[in-house]
């Protein structure tokens, strides 16, 4: 991860003193364990606060949204992937952009380390294979493949799809990837037991909107839960209005998510509300052989007609 | 100063006796994490971890709250009255609640109960709340309640403050609420003679591990409207993705929004708690934001807290030190950095947010 790191500066610094861009969107050491900060870098003399490694989860293909300056961003395989999106459905554009690609071997999940943990953790450290975890008074070693996020675990699209730059050699794609493993054994369950598991999988919410505001897909300059006037959704905790939220967010998602996983990173709560996108996503997949944010020369499959589509959902 | 020796022997039995006149409330294990909550009947207060991962601030003042309910219906004898939420039956006990968050109340207190304004939900339910505090013998990383204000053995906005001593809780009663709750509990054994230097001896060892603290010295002599437009708000803001986490983890936040919610012909009113990060918080009828980009919220945020609030009241920061907001914020935003860089403004030139 330092190989990484030291060669971001180098490409950031680059691209600043020769004034490709006029800003770097990347990641600052966080003040705690497995956090990082994005960043914005202006000046050649804060270019030394990027960093690089298995905690940079956040996607910084939403900080682009709109964006009208000369742009560098770092983009590992589900940030390239969206930058695609947004470039598609015209929320940046591809010109602004020098997309520094980032070969990723997964991002850590935070709260499995921390529930693995004895004690509260002082210093979490990646070397090479393995992840070891230091508190007060233990320090333990994992295998680092065992503790990736959920989505990385089974991600098949680690390399950047898009780059101008790339900080490091493509790493091997994983292969024979179970995907869908839990969408399946969802898909499996009577209604009534599917119905129970969404009830206790978004008991925890209380509706921060964090899944929402870390997604690069969610930059309706209103969202449905927002509008007041008129008002489609209550505030309250009522179930109905919290599922409502989570359900509408998960189809708006539709064909566009890129399992980055950000939804689930961000969630104070600790929910995998990405069990619907995650649906929505296969079906993409299922229907259409649709997988998001892969080609700038494709239209998703929501916003565009082909004559062999299929129909079979028509009754 | 009255001691009482609570051995765990008797804490189930006691908790169960002082159910029969109190609602208990109190950190209880729910999935991965631990949150402050109703107890069913017979269930004990799980004490073992640090802080619940929301505060307990929802014991007197639930992120929902039906003020009142009424009926539309012409056929209804009481059809347009409203009918106020009637207060619950039995007063409610915060059982194992942490020193940061009983003090949490008396910041917010000065907000629902001002000289001239009173807030009658949010004073019913606190006046008819005991809290019986546990000291903090292992206070996290995150953790500066030293410098804001209380500490891991803070009696502020405590009734009673139980130490754990292994075998038992060693109870500090404070107040007669306090009184009241050990008689209702049926726990009356008298304390070792050296109680109060257990207490002390607690306080020190607890009070040398907090590792983490904050400089709020020169807050309230900087001119507000020089920290207003500080120039480092941008880069503080730039991460944020405006979320409600910070505000709502918060034991101190105590802004809200009031709702009518009408189905058919039953209606209530009803309040949930707000956040300043949330673009619809301070927007107008005429459609104009005064907060409508993401770096004025966020500096309102952390402006309320450590400016406004310690120029209005004049007694610290509106902020115990907990950690939640540090622990959980999605993008690592960090109070401590954010209130070193006010405190220190127009002092340290080459302060930066990093």
């Amino acid at each position: 991860m330092q190989a990484y790191t030291e060669k971001m500066r180098e490409i950031a610094r680059r691209l600043l003193k020769e004034c490709r861009v006029e800003t770097v969107i990347g990641f600052r050491k966080g003040s705690m364990p497995m956090m990082n900060e994005p960043c914005l870098v202006k000046s050649i003399d804060d270019v030394d606060q990027l960093v690089w490694d298995g905690n940079c989860g956040i996607n910084l293909a939403n900080y682009l949204t709109n964006r009208t300056d000369k742009i560098a961003v770092f983009a590992k395989g589900c940030d390239s992937r969206n930058i695609v999106t947004h470039i598609i459905e015209n929320k940046i554009k591809r010109e602004q952009l020098v997309i520094i690609g980032v070969p990723c071997k997964g991002m850590i999940d935070k709260r499995r380390i921390r529930s693995m943990a004895p004690g509260e953790i002082t210093e979490v450290v990646e070397d090479g294979e393995n992840v070891r975890v230091r508190g007060a008074d233990f320090e333990k070693s994992f295998p680092r493949k065992d503790m990736l996020q959920s989505n990385c675990a089974v991600c098949i699209h680690r390399n950047p799809v898009i780059y101008d730059e790339l900080v490091a050699d493509l790493v091997p794609e994983q292969q024979n990837v179970d995907r869908y493993e839990d969408v399946r054994a969802i898909e499996a369950m009577s209604p009534d037991e599917r119905w129970q598991f969404f009830e206790d999988l978004l008991a925890p919410c209380i509706r921060c909107y964090a899944c929402r505001n870390a997604c690069p897909l969610c930059y309706c300059p209103t969202c449905f839960v927002d509008e007041s006037a008129p008002q489609w959704v209550g505030k309250s905790q009522n179930p109905v209005d919290v599922r409502t939220f989570h359900f509408l967010r998960a189809y708006h998602c539709a064909g566009r998510c890129t399992d980055c996983g950000s939804c689930e990173r961000a969630c104070p709560m600790g929910i995998n509300m990405r069990m619907f996108t995650k649906k929505l996503e296969k079906e993409a997949l299922d229907q259409w052989g649709w997988e998001a944010g892969l080609s700038l020369d494709q239209r998703p499959p929501l916003d565009w007609y082909r004559p062999d589509d299929p129909q079979d959902f028509i009754k | 100063m009255t001691y009482i020796l609570i051995d765990k022997s008797q804490w189930a039995g006691g908790l169960a006796a002082a159910e029969k006149a109190y609602r208990l409330f109190g950190p209880v294990q729910q999935g991965a994490m631990s949150n402050f909550a109703p107890l069913a009947p017979g269930q004990t207060p799980d004490l073992d971890g640090l802080n619940t991962r929301m505060s307990a601030r929802s014991v007197v003042y639930p992120q929902s709250e039906i003020l009142f309910e009424y009926s539309l219906d012409p056929q209804d004898p009481e059809a347009n009255v409203l009918r106020e939420t009637p207060p619950p039956p039995k007063p409610a006990a915060a059982v194992g609640i942490r020193p940061c968050d009983a003090y949490s109340f008396l910041l917010v207190r000065r907000n629902f109960d001002a000289p001239d304004v009173k807030d009658v939900y949010w004073l019913r339910n606190y006046e008819a709340t005991t809290f019986i505090g546990l000291a903090c013998d292992q206070p996290g990383g995150t953790c500066f309640c030293t410098s804001a204000g209380c500490g891991p053995y803070s009696e502020q906005g405590l009734d009673v403050l139980l130490k754990d001593t292994g075998e038992a809780y060693l109870a500090k009663v404070i107040t007669a609420k306090g009184t009241a709750f050990m008689a209702a509990a049926g726990w009356s054994t008298d304390a070792p003679a050296d109680s109060e230097a257990q207490f002390d001896r607690g306080k020190e060892a607890a009070e040398a591990k907090i590792v983490s603290t904050v400089e709020t010295d020169r807050l309230a002599e900087i001119p507000q409207m020089a920290l207003y437009d500080a120039d480092f708000w941008d880069e503080i803001a730039f991460s944020c993705i405006n979320c409600g986490t910070c505000t709502y983890l918060c034991p101190t936040c105590w802004c809200f929004d009031i709702q009518d919610e009408v189905h058919g012909k039953h209606g209530i009113r009803e309040r949930n708690w707000d956040s300043c990060m949330f673009p619809l918080f301070t927007l107008h009828g005429s459609g104009h934001n005064p907060r409508g980009q993401k770096v004025q919220r966020v500096r309102q945020r952390f402006m309320h807290k450590l400016k406004y609030y310690v120029d209005k009241y004049g007694n610290g920061i509106q902020c115990v030190g907990c950690g939640r907001c540090i622990q959980y914020c999605p993008v690592n935003i960090d109070i401590r950095k954010v209130c070193q860089l006010m405190n220190r403004f127009g002092q340290d030139a080459s302060c930066k947010v990093a």
